[in-house]
């Protein structure tokens, strides 16, 4: 059992990592502001009910993203999500590679070649079930199973979610590719959307 | 819709086709995401400190990975922990 008392201090820390996965979330800092709120007074009424010595970040990251679910849920979809579910696997790295691409030294200049904007906005692309995975995998490096239990998934939903939403992260960041002329465009390449 | 989701496919043409390329392959996710035992991480990096093909496929996925976790942290606002403590100040009788 945890002590209100030490709330703040055990938690704390964590803020910056639930405002990052909150704001991604959210697309906006304004509603990633009020849901970090939300988190902490959820996550602290029922800090008595947390097995102090487990995991505090995955408790507090499932909070937050149910927290996320229940505020948005009687929002629409987002009608720019894509899923590119079809695409093979290795497809960037298969189209840099390409003649039509930058070749070799793809590799080398990856972290050079999007800009900021471009991959937060190749992230926000991603339907939510697959966004959630990859960030709560990418970026703050929980495993699949704190991930399942995070999101009360099974493990292999987790990995089916981080396998498509990877591969149509991938996709997004080609077409940004594609738009700044560095690599080919697709030739008849069919692209379904589901 | 957790339980039913069916398990993504489609693998593509394999980069390259040897036996231990393609059970490299087959464990790539698993082997950046730190899911692998010791002993089947070790032969992954047996074969990748072999074939170059997949040490660049393996190497690009993940600095993919990388890109996508330096460029999604953001800083946390001014003011915000000061208004998260003063609502949480609020909730004490």
């Amino acid at each position: 059992m945890a002590d209100q008392a030490t709330f703040v201090e055990d938690t704390e820390e964590f803020m910056a990592s639930l405002y990052s996965t909150a704001l991604r979330l959210t697309h906006n800092p304004a509603d990633a502001e009020d849901l970090v709120q939300e988190t902490y007074l959820r996550a602290f009424r029922s800090y008595q009910s947390f097995t102090a010595g487990t995991n505090l970040r995955a408790w507090l990251f499932r909070i937050l993203t149910n927290a996320h679910i229940n505020r948005y849920r009687a929002k629409k979809r987002r009608p720019e999500e894509t899923d590119f579910d079809d695409l093979e696997d290795f497809y960037l790295y298969r189209k840099l590679q390409s003649p039509g691409g930058l070749g070799r030294s793809a590799e080398d200049e990856l972290m050079d070649l999007f800009s900021d904007a471009e991959v937060v906005s190749a992230i926000d692309a991603l339907p939510e079930a697959y966004r959630t995975a990859v960030l709560l995998a990418d970026v703050e490096g929980f495993a699949y199973k704190e991930i399942a239990q995070i999101l009360d998934i099974p493990i292999g939903t987790v990995m089916s979610r981080l396998h498509r939403g990877r591969k149509s992260l991938e996709r997004e960041l080609y077409d940004f590719a594609v738009r700044r002329g560095l690599v080919d465009p697709p030739a008849e390449e069919p692209v379904t959307t589901q | 819709m957790s339980q039913s989701e069916p398990e993504a496919q489609n693998s593509g043409e394999p980069l390259c086709s040897g036996d231990d390329c393609l059970e490299a392959v087959a464990k790539l996710t698993e082997f950046l995401d730190g899911e692998l035992t010791d002993e089947r991480r070790a032969a992954i990096q047996v074969h990748l400190d072999d074939c170059s093909h997949c040490l660049g496929a393996f190497g690009f996925q993940e600095e993919l990975r990388a890109v996508v976790n330096q460029r999604c942290r953001s800083r946390l606002p001014d003011g915000l922990k000061r208004r998260v403590l003063e609502a949480l100040r609020a909730l004490d009788p």
